[in-house]
């Protein structure tokens, strides 16, 4: 078992673990304050955030400005269900989590059902999926919410405190990325054929969209718990470092082995050219929609992350000036680059949350967004191509053929 | 991926047996047509209920409509002529509404003929004195998005084209909390002192002449355009010239929506005890009025003179336009400064219409005049015109009718469905088959 795991991935695998011990060891010695703590988990929400904004701009070049509305749907989703479990009612988690399958499910035979037709447009298509998801979320909060709720109920709130509160974070968590996936999925399928720049103010709409109806969630969506432009309070703070570093894990190394896999080449096929990708036999729109739900999903933990770190949630935090942060780490540490995206997202909110908030005068935080600008402009106009331009680390390095010049010049030299 | 995943021999079963999926488009559109039926439902009996109060929502939303037209034209031009999203071109608006905050308040430009000539009567310093305010703001940010081109996107024109878009984030943060410092603007709401007083006109007190002259301007140029067109068919080559005028656009717009406007409103009658009676501010007449002047003067520019062709030759092709002998560099800038001085005025007319002014007030009027430059088709001054009064009707509508907190996420859902019926916008041009 062990023998499969070689080299970088062995290296990358200890390292990791060691960081996981580090960390949380300074955390139960106490050597990391709460603030501090809240900082690097903050930091890891926001880098899976931009991950999934890399997967989507980086690597499949769709450039979106919505990852900030993905994010608000998996934080207010986990955290409504976990608020309503913690008043002990079952129906968020039953509903959220059995609604969401049943959806999948009817995706399933709407596309079976579609491939069955040729000459389809894509409005059919988003009618059909939005019609299938509504219909499972009608069935599932109509007819089956009470048995489905004493049920999770049953099956989950016997379990021994501990063990439940985990359970149930772990489904919260999932409620909420399956949630922002579908969120995304649908959104994508009439949005991502509108091409580069269309694409981007379409889901900067989206942003507004979102933050709109967070603002009034308590009055049209019915969710009086949400508070609505007030704020969301009484979540759990259930976040601890064990899950912040399982689902940031999560979060690289599915993106690592996706785009490692021939659908990564696919995706990355279609950010260098569409034509040709399409010429030779790639379905262009089913990868832009993949790589779109998986980096909208890793928002989604992400927010799920996030809200139970705050234990507070406020629509203010989820507009769109706030969407441009993980663009402007995507950018700063180069399109197309894990390891950038990953140390600018850590560096990003150690340094303007953290360090600079803790040890400036009082009255830098007004200069904040005058010097930050400026800082940037700077950066584009000295290394546009970000600070880590193309480099990985080995384990997340893509395994490409040695370059063929020197291949060349070897098999002359024998 | 499904496709992709199945067995070959399966998926060519399946491929030969497919079936025209015709129907189903046709049932999905039905569905959408059937919301979009709901949608005309609710608006209708808005109508019939209350005629009067549904009317005076569309006059508001001309005038929100007017001012987004405005500032979709400096983004419909940017984005034709550089490709850029320029995010920060709302905050120039911002700029503008702020300086012409700071003539009236501190410097009380908007009396200066009544220093300079005590004798003067009252009407003309307000009309000299408002139209100083709004050129004085023009000014103001025409040069700032000159400065803004020549510095933050000039040197990144041949870089990738992300490099702008997120400079123009930068330089949008910028102005936005650089204005929000205490010694620069401030980061409170301040109230705005109108360079007039606001005078309500209704039945009785919209002069008769005014509405006649109106009318009369509307006819005649549209006669004058059917005639020039008549003749242009002919093979009058000036008649054809004259008839795409800016001219005769002027009269046929000034004269009829102002001639419309001052109808509604100078009609009072009374059907079945409800009662049509109207009014129209001068607020509302200052801004459809300034904006269709200058809506024209921009459409003249761009048509008529020697600018206006170099600024098309490079929208269309910047290397060949260069090859022509044109200096893409200026023409670039004089876009900006074009686009900026139109923001400029639009910040003062917003300014005058809702009172306020504020470090953000760019950011959400800015983006709804980008979606309105969408749904006309980017690129296209007529579409931006058209946008922005779709974007105002919808909004005010929206708001009146439908939802008051959900306006704003109506209104840019109004995005997502007309790219989806019209991809390229109402007036845009279908994409150009390059390689």
């Amino acid at each position: 078992m062990l023998s499969k795991f070689k080299g970088d991935t062995l290296y990358f695998i200890v390292f990791s673990l060691v960081l996981f011990v580090i960390v949380q060891a300074l955390i139960s010695l106490g050597v990391v304050n709460n603030f501090w703590r809240g900082i690097i988990f903050w930091g890891a929400a926001i880098t899976m955030v931009t991950l999934g904004l890399n997967l989507i701009y980086g690597f499949n070049g769709q450039f979106s400005l919505g990852q900030y509305g993905f994010y608000a749907i998996g934080a207010y989703a986990s955290a409504d269900i976990t608020y309503r479990w913690v008043h002990g009612d079952a129906s968020g988690l039953a509903v959220v989590i059995f609604g969401s399958i049943l959806s999948l499910v009817f995706y399933a035979l709407v596309a079976a059902g579609l491939r069955r037709f040729y000459n389809v447009s894509t409005m059919t298509k988003f009618t059909a999926y939005t019609l299938a998801t509504i219909l499972a979320f009608w069935i599932v909060a109509g007819f089956l919410k009470g048995p489905l709720t004493s049920m999770a109920m049953g099956v989950v709130g016997n379990m021994p405190p501990k063990i439940e509160q985990n359970v149930v974070f772990f489904f919260a968590l999932l409620g909420g990325a399956l949630l922002a996936g579908i969120a995304s999925f649908l959104f994508g399928i009439p949005v991502l054929e509108l091409g580069s720049d269309y694409f981007g103010i379409a889901t900067l709409g989206f942003t507004i969209i979102i933050k709109v109806l967070l603002d009034n969630t308590d009055t049209i969506l019915g969710f009086p718990e949400m508070k609505g432009a007030r704020g969301m309070i009484g979540i759990p703070k259930w976040t601890t470092w064990p899950w912040v570093f399982v689902s940031f894990m999560f979060v690289v190394i599915v993106m690592r082995n996706l785009l490692h896999s021939s659908t990564g080449r696919a995706i990355l096929s279609v950010r260098e050219d569409e034509r040709a990708a399409t010429l030779v036999g790639i379905d262009v729109a089913s990868v832009k929609i993949l790589a779109f739900v998986v980096g909208s999903f890793f928002a989604g933990l992400a927010g799920g992350i996030r809200a139970h770190d705050l234990a507070f949630l406020h629509p203010q935090s989820f507009n769109f000036i706030q969407s441009f942060n993980p663009l402007i780490i995507v950018v700063l540490g180069g399109l197309g680059s894990m390891t950038g995206t990953i140390l600018t997202g850590f560096l990003w909110i150690i340094l303007l949350e953290g360090a600079l908030r803790l040890y400036l005068p009082a009255g830098f935080e007004t200069w904040r967004f005058v010097v930050y600008p400026l800082i940037l402009l700077l950066m584009m106009l000295l290394r546009p191509e970000g600070l880590f331009g193309q480099y990985e680390l080995p384990f997340l390095r893509r395994p490409l053929p040695a370059p063929r010049k020197k291949q060349a010049a070897k098999e002359v030299a024998q | 991926m499904g496709v992709r995943a199945e067995g070959s021999t399966q998926m060519n079963t399946t491929f030969l047996n497919r079936k025209n999926g015709a129907w189903l488009n046709r049932l999905s559109a039905g569905l959408f047509a059937l919301l979009g039926v709901g949608v005309l439902y609710v608006l209708g009996k808005a109508f019939v209920d209350n005629p009067s109060v549904f009317t005076q929502q569309v006059m508001n939303g001309l005038q929100l409509g007017f001012i987004y037209a405005l500032i979709a034209l400096g983004y419909t031009m940017i984005y034709g002529i550089v490709k850029l999203i320029n995010f920060a071109h709302g905050d120039v608006f911002m700029v503008g509404a702020f300086t012409s905050f700071y003539a009236i308040a501190t410097m009380n430009l908007h009396r200066w003929p009544a220093r300079v000539w005590p004798s003067m009567p009252e009407g003309t310093v307000v009309l000299i004195g408002t139209i100083t305010v709004i050129l004085l703001s023009m000014l103001v940010s025409g040069i700032l998005a000159i400065v803004m081109e020549r510095f933050a996107y000039r040197p990144l024109r041949n870089k990738p084209r992300i490099a702008a878009l997120i400079t123009a984030i930068g330089v949008s943060f910028f102005l936005e909390y650089f204005g929000a410092l205490p010694f620069v603007f401030t980061n409170n709401y301040i109230t705005y002192p109108r360079p007039f007083e606001v005078v309500v006109y209704d039945a009785g007190t919209i002069p008769p002449a005014a509405m006649i002259g109106m009318w009369v301007l509307f006819i005649v140029s549209v006669a004058a355009y059917i005639v020039l067109r008549v003749m242009g068919k002919k093979g009058n080559a000036a008649a054809q010239a004259w008839a795409r005028h800016p001219l005769l656009q002027f009269g046929m717009l000034f004269g009829g929506f102002l001639a419309v406007v001052l109808t509604l409103a100078g009609v009072k009658i009374e059907v079945g005890g409800k009662v049509w009676d109207l009014s129209a501010s001068n607020v509302m007449l200052v801004i459809m009025g300034s904006s269709i002047i200058l809506q024209v003067g921009l459409q003249y520019i761009v048509t008529q003179t020697k600018l206006g062709k170099a600024m098309r030759a490079a929208a269309y092709d910047k290397p060949a336009a260069r090859l022509m002998g044109i200096n893409v560099d200026y023409v670039i800038a004089s876009t900006f400064a074009l686009g900026g001085g139109l923001a400029g005025a639009a910040g003062v007319l917003y300014a005058t219409a809702f009172k306020q002014v504020h470090h953000l007030m760019g950011i959400i009027p800015g983006l709804k005049a980008f979606v309105a430059a969408v749904i006309g088709g980017i690129g296209s001054i007529p579409g931006a015109f058209v946008g922005g009064l779709i974007m105002g009707e919808t909004e005010v509508l929206a708001a009146g009718f439908i939802s008051t907190p959900m306006r704003d996420a109506i209104a840019f859902s109004m995005l997502i469905v007309v790219l989806l019926v019209w991809p390229q916008g109402i007036f845009g041009e279908p994409p150009g088959e390059k390689v």
